[in-house]
């Protein structure tokens, strides 16, 4: 019997698969050039047919960005996936060593490109606890504001991402008006809507302007009723929950070793939330609740992600009503350049200010990690620090890679809509993974 | 040659069928007024997508070009003729450039058989208001819009293309399966009509009442495999562009790319026709019968013609409202709705109006009014039954706007189990 014909590739091994014999990776070469050794013994009949070697980007509609999957298919099964990454890779962690610790912040908008207050947030968490700077109440909850609205906006990228990869393509357009709604928000704070740059080692660029929190309540009264919209076309449609049930099933014991955080995991079982477990700004006095899915497949995810809108609403109902009054930013010249009128009329301002921005802040040494609840899961940024005003390492921790190494495991034997259905639901930002 | 011309065109009784001479003529100036007509209304329809779907998406749509953007179907059309032609290296030349002239032909030449109006009575005589009047229409209609699938298999495979590979796979296997449940649904409106004219079956739906009213499980087995047909959302896996980049039409560009919208489009208005002929009467004017008897005048022609046209927009409005509100199906979601449930409903159904129909014949019951009512009984008690079996607890139920584990765990539990797929090796 004739054995099927593998795509014949350049091999290198890496570990053994469940039958402890070397599994056999394949490594498409850059012309895209096919190609294999031998086939994985078939139990199966043989049909005679061959396996197609399918790529799904990096140019592709559905891989949001420039995710490479590189499937075998056998008919419309997928019998093998590689993913590719590294499309995007700018060096952000190696430039950051060249860089003072606020102009690194500008990098971080640029990884997971959907959150970027968030990141820049998480970025001055990590900076601030190198130098053991304790930021205001204030800016405390303003951070908590920006973050939660971070996180909604992504999570609206998300859903009508994955409405458009599951074939609807209305809640796309409703989820992205919202979110532009949060970025007129983002665009009054800071001005700017995508890389808002918006935070500083103890502090924020900018206090939020006059009648700002106007504009949040008119947000927080719009935007439930839109999910609900959101809501009503996707939850309960039968075509919608045939097409996510059931597909990338992760255990919770699976999840977690795997590494998978934020919404992945927490749709696996287990109730992990940094926010809760961890709590970093003021989280642990908000009234919030994490939800849990108990399958662990794609429309767990889905609903994990529709419940965290809406308690980030809550949250921000609840910020809103606790802002204090006060300055945003810390009261520490290692860090925060003087007013601008007194650098232009006092000469130690001057010095201050020049110094400040020149060589930059330098916090003691030491090392540090921060982690965050992105929207994506668990952002970490570690940082060592030797005394100088440039960290010696700057590391990321991106949730979007940790989860994406699960791919393989998750769309083995399903079909290649459901791939992109399940590509859909891990929720990635190239950015963030090839940093 | 003036005395044939006016031999040909000898002034007749208008409410009597022409001679051939004129039959001739006639056929041939409704050929070309209904390819003008069905033409535009599918230029018009892709200008309506775009405007309905950004009403719904609550965007402006394309308004720029001429008043309320009316003219950007010009623009577009002009586009596509101006764009550069593409091949792909390896593609096969001829059926690759066959394709979609397969596809576009089959499109149009259903509407041949469609009965659009009443006669309209000349002084020539009178003329029926179908382009060919075919004692098999029907099955005419069937034949022709099976062979739209080659079209779009063969460009998938000409292509060269692996996605446009699998598009041309997805297509040949869905409208085949769907060509069956759909042939099925509509053995219950022969059997009512006892014919396969169009003409007769408009006749029989305006002595019984319409067919939507009286066979409504063949009705919607039957809109579901006209979107199944015409590869429209929540079947348009051929395309599904967020799988296969553009399915079975990605290498395609220019003037034959726009023949697969434009045979996608002119697919829709023939659904549109045959829902409104089968089901809704055809040209038939609803409560009253002023516009079915003879004597014919040009206003009737006029009036059963809007009305006509006016379904048939209905359709095609119901088409874009579904497409921009459903997900897509799954390929294995698809079959299993084709072949384990519609056509098992459609056989059962047929069973049954059959034993309706001969069980009321035996009794003496003529074929009118009283025909007409007991089957609208028979119907709704089938209709609410398989409803509510589809449903068990899924629809009806309002939808949910909160994460409630009781509703999911519901939803879960009647959820169909996907079939466990294994690679070799797995």
């Amino acid at each position: 019997m004739a054995t099927k014909r593998t795509i014949e590739v350049e091999l290198s091994t890496s570990g053994l698969d469940r039958e402890g014999r070397p599994q056999r990776v394949p490594i498409v070469t850059s012309g895209g050039a096919a190609v294999a050794l031998e086939a994985p013994p078939s139990l199966e009949p043989d049909l005679g047919g061959e396996h197609m070697l399918i790529n799904i980007g990096p140019q592709h509609p559905a891989t949001h960005g420039v995710l490479r999957l590189v499937l075998e298919l056998d008919g419309e099964t997928v019998v093998r996936c590689i993913p590719h990454v590294g499309y995007l890779h700018c060096g952000f962690e190696k430039i950051g060593e060249y860089r003072q610790y606020n102009q690194i912040i500008p990098w971080t908008d640029r990884e997971d490109y959907l959150n970027c207050i968030g990141n820049n947030i998480a970025f001055s968490l990590g900076a601030e606890r190198l130098f053991g700077i304790e930021i205001t109440p204030r800016c405390t909850v303003l951070r908590v504001m920006a973050m939660e609205l971070s996180r909604i906006a992504s999570h609206l990228v998300w859903m009508g991402t994955t409405g458009i990869d599951i074939g609807a393509y209305t809640p796309f357009l409703w989820s992205f008006q919202e979110r532009e709604n949060i970025y007129n928000l983002l665009e009054g704070w800071f001005g700017a809507r995508l890389t808002t740059s918006g935070s500083r080692v103890g502090g924020m660029a900018a206090d939020i302007p006059d009648k700002w929190l106007e504009g949040l309540n008119g947000f927080l009264y719009s935007f439930p009723k839109t999910l609900d919209e959101c809501d009503r076309m996707l939850t309960r449609n039968a075509i919608w929950v045939g097409r996510t049930i059931g597909l990338g099933v992760m255990g919770p014991e699976e999840a977690l070793n795997y590494g998978l955080s934020g919404p992945m995991v927490r749709a696996s079982g287990v109730a992990y939330d940094v926010r809760r477990d961890f709590p970093y700004l003021d989280y642990e006095t908000y009234d919030f609740e994490v939800p849990v899915g108990n399958q662990g497949d794609v429309y767990d995810r889905y609903l994990v992600r529709m419940e965290e809108m809406r308690q980030s609403v809550r949250i921000l109902e609840q910020a809103v009503k606790r802002l204090p009054d006060g300055p945003v930013n810390v009261d520490d010249p290692r860090v925060i350049l003087p007013p601008k009128h007194k650098a232009t009329s006092e000469m130690e301002s001057m010095i201050h200010h020049f110094k400040n921005v020149m060589e930059g802040p330098r916090p003691p040494i030491g090392e540090t990690y921060v982690a965050v609840e992105a929207p994506k899961g668990e952002k970490g940024y570690y940082f060592v620090s030797d005394g100088t005003s440039k960290p010696a390492r700057w590391r990321i921790r991106p949730p979007s890679f940790v989860n994406l190494s699960a791919i393989p495991k998750m769309v083995e034997g399903h079909l290649l809509s459901d791939v992109i259905a399940i590509n859909a639901s891990i929720d990635i930002v190239m950015g963030e993974i090839d940093r | 040659m003036v005395h044939t011309f006016s031999l040909l065109l000898q002034v007749a009784d208008s409410q009597l069928p022409p001679t051939t001479g004129v039959f001739v003529i006639a056929s041939i100036i409704k050929m070309l007024v209904m390819f003008t007509l069905v033409m535009v209304t599918v230029a018009y329809t892709t200008f309506a997508e775009r405007r309905i779907s950004a009403w719904i998406q609550d965007r402006h749509g394309p308004n720029r070009v001429g008043p309320w953007g009316l003219f950007q179907v010009l623009a577009d059309g002009v586009k596509n003729f101006m764009k550069e032609e593409t091949y792909p290296a390896d593609a096969h030349k001829v059926l690759f450039m066959l394709a979609p002239a397969l596809a576009f032909v089959p499109a149009m030449l259903t509407w041949a058989v469609i009965p659009f109006a009443s006669p309209l009575p000349t002084p020539w005589g009178r003329i029926d208001m179908v382009v060919a009047d075919l004692p098999v229409g029907f099955l005419f209609t069937l034949a022709i819009s099976s062979l739209g699938v080659y079209g779009l298999t063969l460009a998938g495979w000409s292509s060269n293309n692996k996605y446009a590979l699998l598009g041309g796979l997805r297509a040949s296997a869905q409208m085949v399966s769907y060509e069956i449940a759909m042939g099925m649904s509509t053995v219950c409106v022969l059997l009512l009509a006892g014919n396969v004219h169009l003409s007769e079956i408009i006749t029989q739906q305006v002595t019984m009442g319409w067919n939507v009213l009286l066979l409504s499980v063949a009705f919607f087995l039957f809109i579901i495999a006209a979107f199944a047909e015409t590869n429209r959302v929540p079947f348009d896996l051929p395309e599904s562009e967020s799988e296969l980049v553009a399915g079975y039409h990605t290498e395609y560009s220019a003037m034959k790319f726009s023949m697969f919208p434009i045979s996608e489009y002119a697919n829709m208005i023939t659904a549109g026709a045959m829902l409104s002929t089968l089901f809704l009467g055809g040209w038939d004017i609803p409560f009253t019968t002023w516009d079915n008897l003879p004597p014919f005048t040009v206003l009737k022609t006029l009036l059963t013609f809007g009305f006509f046209a006016a379904k048939v927009v209905f359709w095609l409005f119901f088409f874009i409202w579904i497409r921009w509100t459903l997900p897509r199906f799954r390929y294995d979601q698809l079959m299993s709705l084709g072949w384990k449930l519609m056509l098992p409903i459609a056989l059962a159904y047929v069973a049954l109006i059959a034993t309706v129909v001969v069980v009321l014949d035996k009794a003496g019951i003529v074929r009118g009014h009283m025909f007409g009512l007991i089957l609208f009984g028979i119907n709704i008690v089938s209709v609410a039954a398989l409803f509510f079996w589809l449903d068990r607890g899924r629809m009806v139920s309002p939808a949910y706007s909160r994460l409630n584990r009781a509703g999911v765990d519901q939803l879960r539990a009647v959820a169909p189990r996907r079939s466990t797929l294994k690679g070799p090796g797995a």
